[in-house]
């Protein structure tokens, strides 16, 4: 592959449309030929990513949308989520600590965690007014 | 919601939810209201089996964590059964294996519950 292939899907922000995101990747990266495995990594970590802006940058409002692009190239898929909704502070996160969680009966915090244990490279930035989640998986 | 149901049964005086589909922050809720069913019935021995679940993502494991001090509390437990590798995995990750009793299949779960309420 000499050129990078792309695709993008843009959805409404509820979380109905959590299954055809997962679909929508789970098919480009098994025809980029991803391992089972890869696939099941990167499609929770979008997941994952995926409902922490439905929930929490845009509070569960059906109005907003949100971006999903993917870029394959010979060395990994790169997968960046965007939208305009409420920035997350990356910097404060700590890893979640699941036994005092389960004696608060708080649950939450889990799925950064997931997406940094799942894929190579995470990342986040906030750019005109656009929050940027950036995600990687290599082939090897 | 059709990619993803529970079915309620009761095996040797347990309780036991079957898992079917996919369990995300959409279908979390059903599981929810299930768990929450029979707690507010004090039914609090519970084994839930992931046999026909596909999928789970984090909202999935936040119902349990949600729920397991108020079964424990009363008495009880939730027994999680026939776990797919890949479902194992993200419950591994977040290191729930030794907070939860996770078990092969129904079977040792139903001798644990038997075991442990002797």
């Amino acid at each position: 592959m000499d050129k990078a292939v792309t695709y993008q899907k843009t959805v409404s922000a509820s979380t109905q449309n959590l299954s055809d995101i997962r679909k929508f990747v789970s098919k480009h990266a098994l025809n980029h030929g991803f391992s089972s495995e890869q696939i099941a990594d990167i499609r929770l970590a979008v997941d994952e990513a995926t409902t922490n802006i439905i929930k929490h940058a845009y509070k569960n409002d059906h109005n907003q949308e949100l971006t999903i692009h993917l870029e394959f190239d010979d060395e990994k898929l790169s997968v960046t989520l965007t939208d305009q909704g409420i920035a997350f502070d990356l910097k404060k996160y700590k890893s979640p600590d699941i036994k005092k969680q389960i004696k608060k009966k708080k649950r939450g915090g889990m799925g950064i965690h997931l997406m940094k244990s799942l894929m190579d490279e995470v990342s986040y930035n906030v750019k005109n007014q656009k929050n940027v989640l950036r995600m990687s998986k290599n082939r090897n | 919601m059709k990619n993803f149901k529970i079915n309620h049964r009761k095996e040797s005086g347990l309780e036991v939810l079957d898992l079917h589909g996919e369990l995300d922050a959409h279908t979390a809720s059903q599981l929810e209201e299930a768990l929450k069913n029979l707690i507010s019935d004090s039914k609090s021995n519970i084994i839930v089996n992931f046999k026909e679940l596909d999928y789970i993502a984090s909202a999935g494991l936040g119902v349990f964590m949600a729920y397991i001090e108020d079964v424990r509390s009363i008495g009880g437990d939730i027994k999680l059964t026939n776990m797919n590798d890949k479902v194992y995995n993200v419950f591994d990750l977040l290191g729930f294996p030794t907070l939860y009793d996770i078990f092969e299949n129904e079977q040792l779960a139903v001798e644990k519950f038997q075991n442990d309420n002797k």
